[in-house]
């Protein structure tokens, strides 16, 4: 049929059975919200700046592997997006957006709301496009959806001239796409994965190692498998959370700049190690040279760049996780080795030595809130099975160390560009993806004002979060930086004339809780989870000198890790 | 070490963009880069010279196939290839340079294009260090203007890149 570029556009989303498009209205899109005004099939979701958009429509593709949708106007509305598009990116979100852009003849011209999104987004995306003319729409979105989500996903940005939204041209729905150019590994070699399956085998002192990439690739369930017939000790990077159940006693916890003790000794001391879906980020790693002296290393993961790009390794396997875990675990069974009984306990006791250590012990008793138990609290009053997201800082650190997620993509945080600001508009994205399940953000009082304005957002779409401020008047991160390093130089880290946050939650028209005793914690939590249809944001105001303990220090070996002295 | 990456790119506009803002913003070098369409106008081929250790080239590669408009690339360094540069120089040909200035043309196979009364302009071919030799043989004084193409090569033998 013969359709104009804004109905193609609306008309691909439906039959592609996009549900929601995140985004705010302007000049070069308004043939699109037209169009999207005369039909009920895609629900656009209106919010209060473009930054919120783009993280709405990550938090809700991490949530469900689909690529979230987004839709803003040229000029400052692709501006605005940027930050979420690059947050995305970092993390391997999958998304689409959509954004206006002046007609053609006006492109160059510095018209009004006039940027180069494509010049300006193209280092933080997978890949973008401008649409030259309305009969390549329909191919164009395709190919941004199917970039998106294959292989390593990220976010495609689809930059529309406002007279191609005009112009009409033929639809047809494209059922078939491939390009010549793009061709994701679909299968492991399975040489490697042998090569692999005998390393493996070989450890004495095995360590597995996983990151988002399981997440991504949905390979939890092999993962768990694999882990649990090598008896091998497992850890999970900040972005790998939730794929091994965090309560299993073979997990040691978080690796890091902020892991635990065990799994930073662990990883330091392993013989192999076996790397899955992880890029082998600087937080995790600290200084290359001492990273892993005695490991040899398998590499599992579906960028090839990925691979041998700080870290050499000796077995890489390039594909998709779940299907060389999948094969991996054929080819141990197959395998007439078995796992060295005597070595792995002799590990494990190892092992146990450093857990002994306690390290994720805090003061408890005191007469101020400490921000780890309103996190164990949560834990508990949400039977572990809420979806959490979190901003950046301390808190995001605690919400990783004290809620043990038992399942994959429950845990949404920024953590590769560490956007402040995620956490408001994620868990939003979250809510629409699961409406009943429970949602909290665990946020601090920084951060949460970074993206306030998607409180009314909330209120409009009546999503019940739980928001969990952590508020200890300081940038708690950057405050432990200066005590450490900086000889307690509080360099503007100290926030002044901070809002009244219940009132302002309250003026949002939401419900607002001030929390101040350690006794009304957990009271709190029940009370605002029983409000099942409202959002409810509680103020905590916890013990400001708390710091976030271990701490490997950044560009230091493994071992180099400052612990918690308790008197 | 010196390497030459021989890439096929779809022929689209911001293609080359990507390119080259792959190699600032992870800090790897360009020392040369030359583009142009191919027999198939929907792809070009870019030949870009670069230099690294092992470690950089292979993640600039990786990078490179990343990037979605890149349909092939190969490193013709890895084998046996053939290189060419052109390079139009303008050199002063007034006395007591213009016998010297020819007779080195000639040595190095250059054509004069454009003979003028103080200057001539000369045309050569060759490997980057054939016409980097040129350069270095001329005085210095009487060099007006380098224009160089930048390297080109193509494998030797069955060695092919195509789509």
């Amino acid at each position: 049929m013969e359709l104009t570029g804004a109905e193609i556009v609306v008309r691909f989303l439906k039959d592609h059975g996009v549900r929601y498009i995140f985004g705010y209205p302007g000049g070069a899109v308004l043939h699109i919200y037209d169009a999207l005004y005369k039909q009920k099939d895609v629900e656009h979701i209106l919010v209060r700046h473009e930054q919120g958009a783009t993280h709405m429509a990550d938090g809700y593709a991490r949530v469900t592997g689909q690529a979230g949708v987004v839709l803003v106007t040229s000029g400052p509305g692709a501006t605005n997006a940027v930050t979420g598009i690059a947050t995305a990116h970092m993390d391997s979100a999958p998304m689409v957006v959509i954004t206006g852009q002046v007609p053609r003849h006006a492109i160059g011209s510095d018209a009004f709301q006039e940027v180069d999104c494509v010049g300006i987004t193209r280092p933080c995306v997978k890949h973008n496009y401008l649409v030259k003319d309305a009969g390549s729409l329909a191919r164009t979105l395709r190919e941004a959806f199917y970039v998106a989500e294959s292989g390593r996903p990220g976010p495609v940005v689809v930059d529309v001239p406002k007279d191609v939204t005009a112009d009409r041209a033929w639809y047809e729905y494209p059922a078939e796409v491939s390009l010549r150019s793009y061709n994701p590994v679909t299968r492991g070699h399975p040489y490697q994965i042998r090569q692999a399956a005998d390393l493996i085998l070989s450890a004495r002192r095995p360590m597995v190692y996983t990151g988002g990439g399981v997440v991504l690739g949905d390979a939890s369930e092999p993962l768990v498998e694999l882990t649990r017939f090598l008896g091998y000790p497992i850890t999970n990077t900040l972005m790998g959370l939730g794929a091994y159940p965090g309560t299993d006693p073979q997990f040691v916890g978080m690796l890091g700049m902020h892991g635990t003790y065990e799994a930073n000794m662990a990883m330091h001391e392993c013989d192999v190690l076996i790397a899955i879906g992880a890029r082998f980020d600087d937080r995790v790693v600290g200084d290359p040279k001492q990273f892993c002296p005695h490991a040899r290393i398998v590499h599992v993961d579906i960028d090839p760049s990925s691979i041998s790009k700080t870290i050499q390794v000796d077995v890489p396997i390039v594909g998709p996780v779940r299907g060389i875990l999948e094969e991996l675990l054929a080819a141990l069974g197959e395998s007439n080795r078995r796992p060295d009984e005597a070595a792995l306990k002799a590990w494990w006791k190892r092992i146990d030595g450093w857990r002994g250590n306690d390290c994720l012990r805090y003061e408890r008793g005191s007469d101020l809130i400490k921000p780890q138990y309103v996190v164990e609290k949560l834990y508990e009053v949400t039977d572990g099975e809420a979806f959490v997201t979190s901003d950046v800082g301390q808190h995001q650190m605690w919400a990783a160390q004290f809620y043990p997620f038992a399942k994959p993509r429950r845990w949404v945080n920024s953590g590769g560009l560490g956007t402040m600001g995620f956490g408001l508009p994620a868990a939003m994205g979250v809510q629409f993806a699961y409406p009943d399940a429970p949602v909290a953000c665990i946020t601090g009082e920084g951060s949460i004002v970074m993206c306030i304005q998607e409180l009314s957002c909330a209120k409009q779409y009546r999503l019940p979060i739980k928001v969990v401020n952590l508020n200890n008047r300081y940038l708690g991160m950057v405050r432990q930086w200066q005590e450490f390093m900086y000889e307690n130089r509080e360099s503007e880290s100290y926030l002044d004339s901070l809002p009244d946050f219940v009132k302002l939650a309250e003026s949002f028209g939401h419900v607002g809780m001030l929390v101040e005793r350690p006794g009304d914690v957990e009271g709190a939590l029940r009370e605002a989870f029983a409000l099942r249809d409202r959002l409810v944001f509680m103020d905590f105001i916890t013990d400001q000198s708390e710091n976030v303990y271990p701490m490997m220090m950044a560009g230091k070996g493994q071992t180099d890790m400052v612990l918690r002295e308790l008197a | 070490m010196q390497r030459l990456i021989s890439i096929l790119l779809e022929n689209e506009p911001g293609a080359l963009a990507r390119v080259a803002g792959l190699f600032s913003a992870r800090g790897y070098n360009i020392e040369s880069l030359s583009v142009a369409p191919t027999e198939d106008p929907t792809m070009s081929r870019l030949t870009l010279a670069t230099n690294g250790d092992d470690a950089v080239i292979e993640q600039i590669t990786k990078q490179l196939h990343k990037l979605i408009d890149v349909i092939r690339l190969v490193d013709l360094t890895d084998g046996r290839y053939v290189e060419r540069e052109l390079m139009l120089i303008k050199v002063r040909a007034s006395e007591p340079w213009r016998d010297g200035v020819r007779h080195l043309a000639e040595i190095f196979r250059g054509r004069i294009l454009d003979v003028a009364g103080s200057s001539f302009v000369i045309e050569l071919t060759g490997s980057r260090q054939k016409l980097d030799a040129f350069i270095d043989a001329l005085d210095e004084r009487c060099i007006l203007e380098v224009v160089r193409s930048g390297a080109m090569g193509v494998g030797r033998g069955d060695r092919s890149l195509r789509a």
